[in-house]
């Protein structure tokens, strides 16, 4: 059954909440995962758990951290993410605002880069596929 | 380093649940300590011990080759003090895993009263985090899981008794 964007928003506002211990006012469309709701990397794992429990959906590791394409000197060199590595973010990652990232592609930056309006699009494109 | 959060298995079913024993003993320094005038087990070791249990039914769905490590500490609510004499009786629960790690679930029974309910995420060490090599020295967590009962209880995935392991 398809959910709505609210719907979808409430789940994941409710995941991070657990996950992370904010508040509900922190977690807007607008914030980021890291800089603004303070998530560590262990975090993500238990973001992964409690997303696929409340959607009922398997989501591959790769799907939300592409490690692989950071650290694929194909689509990397010195330590900026090239026009090729882009292309490849985009087409694994279509859910995601990538424009910032555009703007200073370094591969550091890219730890703060997903936001709770990313997270949505991504459950809602496996909930409503 | 003695550091045995659990007295013995009770049960355990691979891929699904275990359940064990704690007794609660005066004689433990701990227990003695930590609220003095009043003898109880810390709540923080009730989360060890089920997070004992609960690390070796994460670990054992993988057959012992992960390195497991508790991540972080969901949910703990604690309804009643674990005091001398008590015998809790933790139930841990295979909640979900992934390639990186896992969750339980868990309670704690002292006679028929919940005395606590634990959720628990685990992480598994990459190679090369934090140590190399694996976290136990050859046969000591074999040793540990022999003088804990496991394998006089322990039943494989296919439901098959005295299950064995290459990398124990």
């Amino acid at each position: 059954m398809a959910l709505t964007d609210e719907e979808i928003f409430s789940k994941v506002q409710s995941s991070l909440e657990d996950a992370l211990g904010v508040d509900d006012d922190e977690v807007t469309m607008d914030a980021t995962l890291v800089g603004d709701l303070g998530a560590e990397s262990i975090d993500f794992l238990d973001i992964v758990f409690k997303l696929e429990k409340a959607f009922d959906i398997q989501i591959p590791r790769e799907e939300l951290s592409p490690e692989d394409i950071l650290t694929n000197s194909q689509y990397v060199q010195d330590g900026v993410v090239t026009d090729d590595g882009i292309a490849e973010l985009k087409k694994r990652m279509p859910w995601a605002d990538l424009s910032d990232f555009e703007a200073d592609p370094k591969v550091q930056n890219f730890g703060n880069l997903l936001t709770v309006g990313d997270l949505c699009r991504y459950v809602g494109s496996k909930v409503n596929a | 380093m003695r550091w045995f959060w659990v007295d013995r298995f009770t049960e355990f079913v691979s891929g699904s649940h275990a359940r064990g024993l704690k007794n609660v003993c005066l004689d433990e320094e701990v227990v003695d300590r930590y609220c003095p005038g009043f003898p109880m087990l810390p709540p923080t070791l009730i989360i060890e011990g089920m997070a004992q249990l609960g690390g070796i039914l994460v670990a054992e769905h993988f057959q012992f080759n992960k390195r497991v490590v508790l991540a972080k500490v969901g949910k703990a609510q604690f309804h009643a003090p674990a005091r001398v004499g008590d015998q809790l009786c933790y139930e841990v629960r295979l909640d979900a895993v992934q390639p990186d790690g896992g969750t339980v679930t868990s309670t704690s029974h002292c006679g028929d009263q919940l005395q606590a309910e634990i959720d628990l995420m685990f992480a598994f060490l990459e190679e090369g985090h934090l140590v190399d090599g694996p976290l136990f020295e050859p046969g000591d967590l074999k040793v540990m899981l022999q003088i804990m009962n496991f394998f006089s209880v322990a039943v494989d995935a296919d439901g098959n008794r005295f299950p064995t392991y290459e990398n124990l």
